[in-house]
This record gives structure tokens, C-alpha cells and sequence, in this order.
């Protein structure tokens, strides 16, 4: 006996989606919070919908068949906006394999005098489901490494801020892990705030940047450089015990700039690059 | 043919980069400068290049050699206004552009000019009296 895929599912259409939700429901990870079961209900019964009107004899052995894009696309916005919303990649599975059981539920109700013709069928449909899931945990994924790299660029952006520290000083605070695509980043910033502030001295403080290697004290060199062409002069601050361990252990040059164990002795430094003088107020009634 | 002017202001040379350089300008600004360099006999050199928004490392090298061939007919140069992206473009090439020394702008390049060359002439006199004295 030959099963109609197509007319079956059509005929049980609405029992399928009451078994789905029940299934859904019947889970404790329902996030009512993120989701409203009204919302859930009209997204299982579009997919649904698509699903039965779409798959036939013919294609149901094929999953990759052009056939099934529609659905494949719903799947796609349904994980993309669930990535978003926080759903954990169970949840979102859960939904398709929790579709998976109902239809193989109801099959396994109408086709049950033939167990060769059921074993057929279950097998076609679960194919079909899985491929689906794994479209579906593809999209949850892709939909995440965009929240994340959404995040490293607004990171990159926010943590290099050039402050002005004085008149005619610069000071850029570098914290974490210096790349080429940072130091291009940190680089720009600072020489067109030179331009902009028309300052003579930059301090560049290294106390957040985790570990120096050679690739770091490249880029270092480099920035330095720069500033140097562009007629600024650059100090280097915030060298820890173990950056200049490290620095020393693996061969780095840097006789050529000027380097400083704290921001503070760079400030004093710049200061007297400045000619300016610090000097401790003699009368009690100074005014804030 | 086009030129880029040399302008005298006492004991320096001024030039300054309105244009986008090609190669043959660039060429002929570093013989007109050398010769202008010896006719003068100019202390100090002070190149404007804040109009410069391209550079290559065939200009980066000119740049550079007009620097040390100054040097040698002893006057400084000094190189004002370079724009970020042109410092960045320079280092990424690798150029650094040793003996050349650079200011933020066209005043702070004329003050320390001047430094230099008094530091210099000072010295000058210092040891002329150290060997009268001995």
C-alpha cells in the first residue's frame, strides 16, 4: 500500500498542529516570557501551512529540492529572531523536533496495518525534519555570530578614546588585546586628534593591554612612528614588571622611544618637555 | 613646466606643497631645491606638504632624500603638516623617514628651526671661545 503523503497531511492538518502544540506546551523550557502562546500558535501554524501545501510524493526524498525554500526561509527568520530574543539553540530545536514528533505521532496512527509502508514513510519524513533542523540551527548560529560581531566592533569603537590631558598632551588609554585591525583603529583616532588638537606630545598607556608579543610591540613601534612623522612626540606609559620581561626576552627594540613605568612619570615628563612646572600652592585659601 | 615654488624668508628656504606631486615634479623640486640650497646658502629647509593627501614610496623617498641632502649642504629640514593618512601610508611602507625632523605645523616648524640653528651657532661660538681661551 502506497501512502499519499500529501493528502494525508492535508486531511490531518489540524490535529498535527493540536499534537505540535500540546508537545510544545508539555515542555517545561516553554518560554512563556520570551514568546506569547498566541505568537507561537499563528508562527507553528504558518510553517505548518506551508509545509502541507508544499511537500508531495516526489520531493519528499529530496530535501534539498527547490520546492522547500519557502519553508526553509521561514525557519531562517523564525531562529534569526529567536537568536535575538535570547532563546537557548535547545529551545529553538525543540520546536522543529517537537513538529518532528507529532507528524510521525499521527502518521503512525493512520498507516498503522502497514509496517513496512510506516517504516518507509517515518523514515522519508524524519529525513525531511532533520534537514530542516539543521538548516534552522545554522541560521540560529549565523544569527549569533552577528549579535557578536556586532559587539566586537562597538567594543573596538568605544575603547580607544583620546583624552586631552593637558594643553598640547594627548593621552590614549589602550585596554585589551592590540591586533592590526585595533592599532589601524587607535592609530587614526590619535593623529587626527593630533591634527585637530594641534598637540606636541602623546602618551600612549599599555597598563590594559594584557600581553605584549612581537606583533604588538610592531604595532606599537609603528604607531609611534607615525606620530612621529606627523611632528608629535609619542611616550609610552604604563610598562608593567612582566611586559618588560617580556619585551626584553624576546629581543624588542625600543631604545628609540620614550618609555615610562606609569602614566604619571609620562605626564611628568611631558610637562617638562613643555617646560611647565607643577609646583605645590604656598597659601591656605586656595579656591576649587 | 610646472614647478613648485622655493621661496627665500631670510635664512630659510620655504616650500610649500599646494598640488598633488607627480614623480617628475617631484624630481625636479629636489635638484631646484638643492641648487636653491647652495645659491642661498640657506641654515634651514621647511616643507609644507598639509595639501599632500597622497604619497607613494617613490615620494616618500624623495622627501627623505631631500632631508639628508640638505643635511649634507648643512641646512635642517623640516617637514610640516603631514596629514594622518599619509603618516600612516608612510609607515606602513616602512619609511620612516630617519633624519628628517617633522612639526605639527608650519609655525611650530619655524620655531624649531630656529632652535636648532641657534643651538647650533651657540655651540659655534662656545668652542671658538674654548680654543681662544686655550
Amino acid at each position: 500500500m502506497k501512502v499519499d503523503i500529501s493528502k494525508l497531511l492535508q486531511k490531518k492538518k489540524t490535529q498535527i498542529l493540536e499534537r505540535w502544540m500540546t508537545n510544545q506546551m508539555a515542555d517545561e523550557i516553554l518560554r512563556e516570557d520570551l514568546i506569547s502562546n498566541e505568537g507561537l500558535r499563528n508562527q507553528s501554524e504558518e510553517l505548518l501551512t506551508k509545509l502541507v501545501k508544499l511537500v508531495n510524493d516526489k520531493n519528499i526524498t529530496d530535501v534539498q529540492s527547490p520546492d522547500f525554500d519557502p519553508i526553509v526561509e521561514i525557519l531562517a527568520g523564525i531562529s534569526h529572531s529567536r537568536a535575538r530574543q535570547g532563546f537557548s539553540p535547545r529551545e529553538t530545536g525543540f520546536y522543529i523536533f517537537s513538529l518532528k514528533d507529532a507528524l510521525l505521532e499521527t502518521l503512525q496512527e493512520e498507516v498503522k496495518n502497514d509496517p513496512s509502508a510506516l517504516y518507509e514513510i517515518t523514515l522519508k519524513v524524519s529525513k525531511l525534519l532533520d534537514s530542516f533542523s539543521i538548516s534552522t540551527f545554522e541560521t540560529f548560529i549565523k544569527g549569533r555570530e552577528e549579535v557578536i560581531l556586532r559587539q566586537t566592533d562597538e567594543i573596538a569603537e568605544i575603547s580607544t578614546p583620546v583624552i586631552r590631558v593637558w594643553d598640547g598632551i594627548l593621552a590614549l588609554p589602550i585596554i585589551g588585546t592590540l591586533d592590526s585591525a585595533r592599532t589601524q583603529v587607535v592609530m587614526e583616532n590619535l593623529l587626527q586628534e593630533i591634527v585637530e588638537s594641534g598637540s606636541g606630545i602623546a602618551i600612549l598607556d599599555i597598563s590594559g593591554v594584557p600581553a605584549v608579543d612581537s606583533l604588538v610591540a610592531q604595532h606599537l613601534i609603528k604607531t609611534v612612528s607615525a606620530t612621529r612623522l606627523m611632528g608629535a612626540e609619542c611616550i609610552i606609559s604604563g610598562i608593567r614588571p612582566e611586559i618588560a620581561q617580556t619585551v626584553v626576552q624576546l629581543g624588542i627594540d625600543l631604545s628609540n622611544i620614550i618609555t615610562k613605568a606609569s602614566l604619571a612619570s609620562a605626564l611628568k615628563h611631558a610637562f617638562s618637555m613643555l617646560r611647565l612646572e607643577v609646583k605645590k600652592s604656598t597659601k591656605e585659601n586656595f579656591s576649587l | 613646466m610646472d614647478r613648485i615654488p622655493i621661496l627665500q624668508m631670510g635664512k630659510f628656504l620655504l616650500v610649500t606643497i599646494q598640488v598633488d606631486l607627480y614623480d617628475r615634479l617631484a624630481l625636479n623640486l629636489e635638484t631646484d631645491l638643492a641648487q636653491m640650497v647652495y645659491k642661498t646658502g640657506a641654515r634651514g629647509v621647511l616643507i609644507d606638504i598639509s595639501a599632500l593627501s597622497i604619497v607613494d614610496s617613490f615620494m616618500g623617498r624623495i622627501i627623505g632624500n631631500i632631508g639628508t641632502m640638505s643635511k649634507i649642504m648643512d641646512a635642517e629640514t623640516v617637514l610640516v603638516g603631514m596629514q594622518p593618512a599619509v603618516a600612516i601610508t608612510l609607515v606602513e611602507l616602512g619609511l620612516e623617514l630617519k633624519g628628517v625632523s617633522t612639526a605639527l605645523n608650519v609655525e611650530k616648524g619655524m620655531l624649531l628651526l630656529r632652535n636648532k640653528i641657534d643651538s647650533f651657532s651657540e655651540t659655534d661660538i662656545e668652542e671658538q671661545d674654548d680654543s681662544s681661551a686655550e
